[in-house]
């Protein structure tokens, strides 16, 4: 299995709708292409939000799981 | 993606000017242009002096209502003045205000906060609009 670098982890724990996709689009703009980040959210938006912003944008989303509490996702940059 | 998404904020209230607020950051996370065309009470809210006071809630909100806006306050919801503000570092957010409210409520564009960009009319309003949709909060 590939190991993939985390360039950056955002934490948007405890922050409601719309700031975990705000934190994310501001955190990733500046990356250079490839760049992959890590965020984590407790906004249960931020499942379908997270991803309808990748698909709209081009990043990819690679990966994504909860603990229940906590979802994380893992996005390359376009 | 490309048509702007065109809000004509009319309401003064912050639970209001919030939920435009969220439209907004949203649209601006997407790569969508926002226009933001603020009316009377609207309008008023982004005095300079104002912008950072409590502007009520809708009549709807009630007792209950007051409570709930609160507890997300408390719980670090961001204010609807810096949801904008985080937008409009993030993309293309245009915010003007509507010329003839400028009259209705006497300000002058020192008066207003600095997130708003300029005074226009409504023909003006329209035309940066284009085929975008236009919503009126």
């Amino acid at each position: 299995m590939p190991v993939v670098e985390i360039t950056q982890t955002i934490d948007a724990r405890g922050l409601s709708c719309p700031m975990p996709i705000v934190k994310t689009a501001q955190a990733v703009k500046p990356l250079a292409p490839g760049a992959v980040v890590e965020l984590l959210a407790t906004d249960a938006g931020s499942i379908k939000d997270v991803a309808a912003w990748c698909k709209a944008t081009g990043n990819e989303l690679i990966e994504q799981t909860s603990d229940g509490a906590v979802y994380r996702f893992v996005i390359r940059r376009k | 993606m490309d048509e702007p998404l065109n809000l004509v904020l009319f309401s003064g209230t912050d639970d209001k000017l919030q939920a435009a607020a969220v439209l907004t950051a949203g649209a601006a996370a997407l790569g969508k242009p926002v226009n933001i065309f603020l009316q009377y009470w609207a309008l008023d809210a982004f005095r300079a002096a104002k912008i950072e006071q409590d502007h009520g809630l809708a009549p709807e909100a009630g007792p209950a209502g007051r409570i709930a806006v609160d507890a997300l306050a408390l719980a670090g919801q961001a204010s609807w003045a810096e949801t904008l503000r985080q937008a409009k570092d993030l993309g293309a957010v245009d915010i003007q205000a509507c010329s003839l409210s400028m009259d209705l409520l006497h300000l002058e564009s020192t008066d207003l906060d600095p997130l708003v960009d300029g005074v226009e009319g409504v023909t003006a309003f329209y035309l940066n609009a284009g085929e975008g949709q236009v919503v009126f909060i």
